[in-house]
């Protein structure tokens, strides 16, 4: 490692970490006045309410039906980590292992609908659902938030099939394994982390995806996330502790999965998903 | 395949074959299930809004272009997009380099990372819904400014521009570091090594041998930031003024379609917004395209 001792690299680097400091404690403030107030009693002006309670929870979960939210939250999110979790690692298997013409438009294919933003061609999906019939019902949620999660899942498992020598599979089919067995005893045992991996993350996204579910959604297929976003839209008409209580079970069930999903992979992987394969 | 294929003369192989030499076997069609259903709820919709935003209820094909191009109402959603969205990414880009360059020299960098990771996990919903209370009147922000006697008065910081701003600095920030980082760690520490051998100062290192690897990385950054500010949507009602200066492109897109239920208006504007950044994005990725392309790694061939 290469360190510069000058005065002007000393202050150039206090300015830095002055900034991340800054940063990650206005962030964690947002974090936690969401969590104060929703346990806080009356909270006028001061640093910290006056006193404490949580009876804010009970009346939101009595308010805004959170035990049915709930059901039906974790319904759709994890219909949709089945299906994509299917679809994807099959289709990342074929595109991990085969060299095809027309490979490199099915990976553009996949990739457009993870850097297309939601909203840009949500309203047209949407539109198409409800002409379909499944728009405003579980399916449709379902249907649509599958768009991103496939794409997902192919992007998170090819690199990870890539680097399972084919050879394994090839001495086990030598010793006479028949498929099934070779997807059961071979290659399932060596995709699990990385099937965990990635569907941790979209379980992850699920939760969290806003726009799809709430173009998509009617009352009875509303998400938590899509069930917050109307409590903060009509606050006033309800105690905005409530709400925050609401919001505080909303990033439990979050970061519950999330912590979980960060014993597998790292954090920049949250993001920078589609690295680029190492070179051979 | 057959016995008496492999008898007669020059023997042509079975289409099975000739696909399998191409790449194409049982394998490759585990591929179908992916791409039909991408096909059918991706690309179908996507072609679906064009040729809807084009056969619109009364007039030529162009009236929904005409309706939002001819009424400030709509038209200057544009205007107030861009004026949101380009800041917020190029402070989000710019501040996230020097960051990025820090934090790969730090040994545990997982803390931090975990705690950047929240807010992009957490969505745009909680974080407006934090922030109303963050920078309210009487919240933290305020009170801690004023401890400080920055201020004398609370300034007002929701349901406003700032509101939206500070939303998407908060989200969109850890987002353009996270992959900042990706792409700085991916650069072999070899090739600084050299440089600072050949007796290359901080500032010459950066400007002159990581900044040229980093192009297209941040060109890469650049656009997935601004694509996702360009389409704020929840925390520009939630924490702005939707009917006002944070009146974005989505909700004239969304409140068509699903307010005044002209679904064709409205793929015509979810369709302007796509190509506005579709715009930005192609004259940033033509920009890149003057700087070096070439490995970041630093071994021989």
């Amino acid at each position: 490692m290469i360190r510069d001792t000058g005065l002007a690299s000393k202050l150039w680097r206090f300015a830095i970490w002055a900034v991340v400091v800054l940063f990650v404690l206005n962030l964690l403030g947002v974090i936690a006045a969401v969590v104060v107030d929703s346990v806080g009693t009356r909270w006028l002006g001061t640093w910290l309410p006056a006193g404490w309670t949580t009876r804010w929870y009970f009346q939101a979960w009595r308010e805004f039906q959170l035990t049915p939210v709930l059901i039906v939250t974790f319904e759709i999110v994890f219909t949709v980590v089945v299906i994509s979790g299917l679809v994807g690692v099959t289709s990342a298997y074929a595109l991990a292992r085969r060299d095809f013409p027309g490979k490199r438009l099915i990976i553009l294919i996949f990739l457009l609908p993870l850097l297309v933003p939601p909203l840009t061609y949500g309203i047209p999906m949407a539109t198409l659902l409800y002409q379909a019939g499944v728009g405003g019902k579980f399916w449709g949620v379902v249907l649509a938030n599958l768009v991103p999660a496939i794409p997902f899942v192919i992007l998170v498992m090819i690199p990870f099939i890539e680097q399972i020598d084919p050879r394994i599979e090839q001495a086990a089919r030598v010793f006479g394994a028949s498929t099934t067995s070779v997807f059961i005893r071979i290659l399932l045992p060596l995709l699990l982390p990385g099937m965990l991996a990635a569907l941790l993350l979209v379980l992850v996204r699920t939760l969290a995806m806003f726009e799809l579910t709430f173009l998509t959604s009617g009352p009875t297929s509303q998400t938590l996330v899509v069930s917050l976003y109307y409590a903060v839209f009509a606050s006033g008409v309800r105690a905005a502790q409530s709400i925050d209580a609401m919001a505080v079970v909303y990033m439990i069930t979050t970061l519950v999965w999330l912590v979980l999903a960060l014993q597998f992979v790292n954090p920049t992987q949250i993001v920078a998903r589609a690295k680029q394969q190492a070179p051979q | 395949m057959s016995a008496v294929a492999a008898g007669s003369a020059p023997p042509s192989p079975s289409l099975r074959k000739r696909l399998a030499a191409r790449g194409i076997d049982g394998t490759t069609l585990l591929v179908l299930p992916g791409v039909i259903l991408t096909l059918v709820l991706f690309v179908y919709p996507c072609i679906y809004g064009v040729v809807d935003s084009l056969s619109p209820a009364k007039g030529p094909w162009y009236a929904n272009y005409r309706i939002f191009f001819t009424d400030p109402f709509q038209y200057k959603t544009i205007a107030a997009t861009l004026w949101l969205s380009v800041p917020v990414t190029l402070i989000n880009v710019v501040v996230a380099i020097p960051i990025a360059f820090r934090v790969r020299l730090m040994r545990r960098q997982r803390l931090l990372t975990t705690i950047l990771v929240l807010p992009i996990t957490l969505g745009t919903v909680l974080v407006a819904d934090g922030l109303l209370n963050f920078l309210g009147p009487r919240g933290w922000f305020n009170k801690t400014l004023m401890f400080f006697d920055l201020i004398e008065h609370p300034i007002r910081l929701t349901n406003n521009y700032w509101g939206v701003f500070a939303s998407l600095i908060i989200t969109g920030f850890p987002f353009a570091f996270l992959l900042t980082l990706s792409y700085v760690s991916g650069i072999d520490p070899a090739i600084e090594q050299a440089a600072a051998t050949l007796g290359a100062k901080a500032r010459q290192r950066f400007f002159k041998v990581f900044l040229p690897l980093l192009v297209p990385g941040l060109a890469i950054t650049f656009c997935l930031s601004f694509v996702q500010a360009f389409s704020v949507f929840p925390s520009a009602i939630l924490l702005g003024a939707p009917s006002g200066p944070t009146r974005v492109i989505a909700i004239a897109a969304y409140q068509a379609a699903f307010e005044q239920y002209n679904h064709s208006l409205g793929a015509a504007i979810a369709i302007i917004m796509g190509l506005a950044q579709l715009l930005v994005v192609v004259i940033v990725l033509g920009l890149r395209s003057l700087f070096y392309r070439g490995p970041a790694g630093g071994t021989k061939g």
